[in-house]
């Protein structure tokens, strides 16, 4: 069940003024979410979140400054939409992880194909 | 051969990893796999290393601890509780890394979970981290690994060049 296989000098902080602050924050993520599914004026996101303007407004800034979100005006409308470029090292960070778990996994699978093989020849005789 | 996947890392809050994985094997099999010290010892340091040791005391408040001599030259220790056990469902227990600087504190909580379909077990490993400090130090293990992995390759494709 370990969840860790640590390394000399692992402890390296993810913590700088990018995208990783910025997704750091739960109510970032969620408008992240929304505006997964495709381009919305900030109104929507009020509304959708149940927040404050003002709060919300605040998290695009911070969402804007890291190249997160774009913004446009379309009539009366600010539109916001999502811009996945930033996520990309976040993305990979995390798959080094996976990578790391991936190999654990794939000498599991040996070790269960053996498991089935010797139940198979015991339920036969 | 089982066909498999790679494994599926999310972070569902700040302070959790969970990670998903489907075995081509029943859940009774798997969870065999994950408790057994003779399995364990076979699967359990993937690529890195080699389990030196692996004891499991598989009962409510019974420890649990693995070693791992590392491919890099050191040893690595994990150690922890169990706190819940539903026998080929679920494992809760908790884990430390020893080698951390105040590792009783940075504790963990993984939930294993053993669910079948059709023959098929899927594993979901929930990790509970005591804060967003300790948990993004986890994912950058990962990280220091797979690089240290790629130095040593670099490292043998360099020397069968001389």
């Amino acid at each position: 069940m370990p969840i860790l296989v640590y390394d000399v000098g692992m402890a390296r902080a993810a913590t700088t003024a990018d995208a990783f602050n910025a997704v750091a924050e739960p109510r970032r993520r969620q408008i992240l979410d929304v505006l997964a599914g495709g381009e919305r004026p900030v109104n929507d996101l009020v509304a959708m979140l149940g927040l404050p303007q003002p709060l919300v407004s605040k998290h695009l800034r911070v969402l804007r400054e890291v190249g997160l979100v774009d913004r446009r005006d379309v009539g009366r409308q600010r539109m916001y939409r999502i811009d996945g470029h930033p996520l990309k090292p976040i993305h990979d960070w995390v798959k080094s992880y996976e990578r790391s778990w991936s190999e654990r996994f794939v000498r599991l699978d040996v070790v269960l194909e053996e498991l089935k093989e010797k139940e198979k020849e015991g339920g036969n005789g | 051969m089982g066909s498999s996947g790679t494994a599926k890392v999310t972070l569902p809050t700040d302070t959790q990893i969970l990670i998903t994985r489907e075995f081509d094997a029943p859940k009774h099999l798997v969870y065999k796999a994950w408790t057994t010290p003779e399995l364990i010892k076979r699967w359990w340091s993937g690529d890195h290393g080699t389990v030196t040791s692996a004891e499991v005391d598989l009962r409510v408040g019974g420890r649990w601890r693995y070693v791992m001599a590392a491919n890099s030259g050191f040893e690595v220790a994990f150690h922890g509780e169990y706190r819940e056990i539903v026998t080929n469902e679920r494992i809760v227990a908790t884990e430390v890394f020893e080698g951390m600087p105040g590792a009783e504190a940075a504790a963990g909580v993984s939930t294993n979970t053993f669910t079948e379909t059709n023959g098929r077990t899927t594993l979901t490993i929930l990790a509970q981290h005591p804060n967003r400090e300790i948990r993004d130090m986890v994912i950058n293990s990962g990280m220091e690994t797979g690089m240290q992995e790629q130095m040593d390759r670099l490292e043998q494709v360099a020397v069968s060049l001389n």
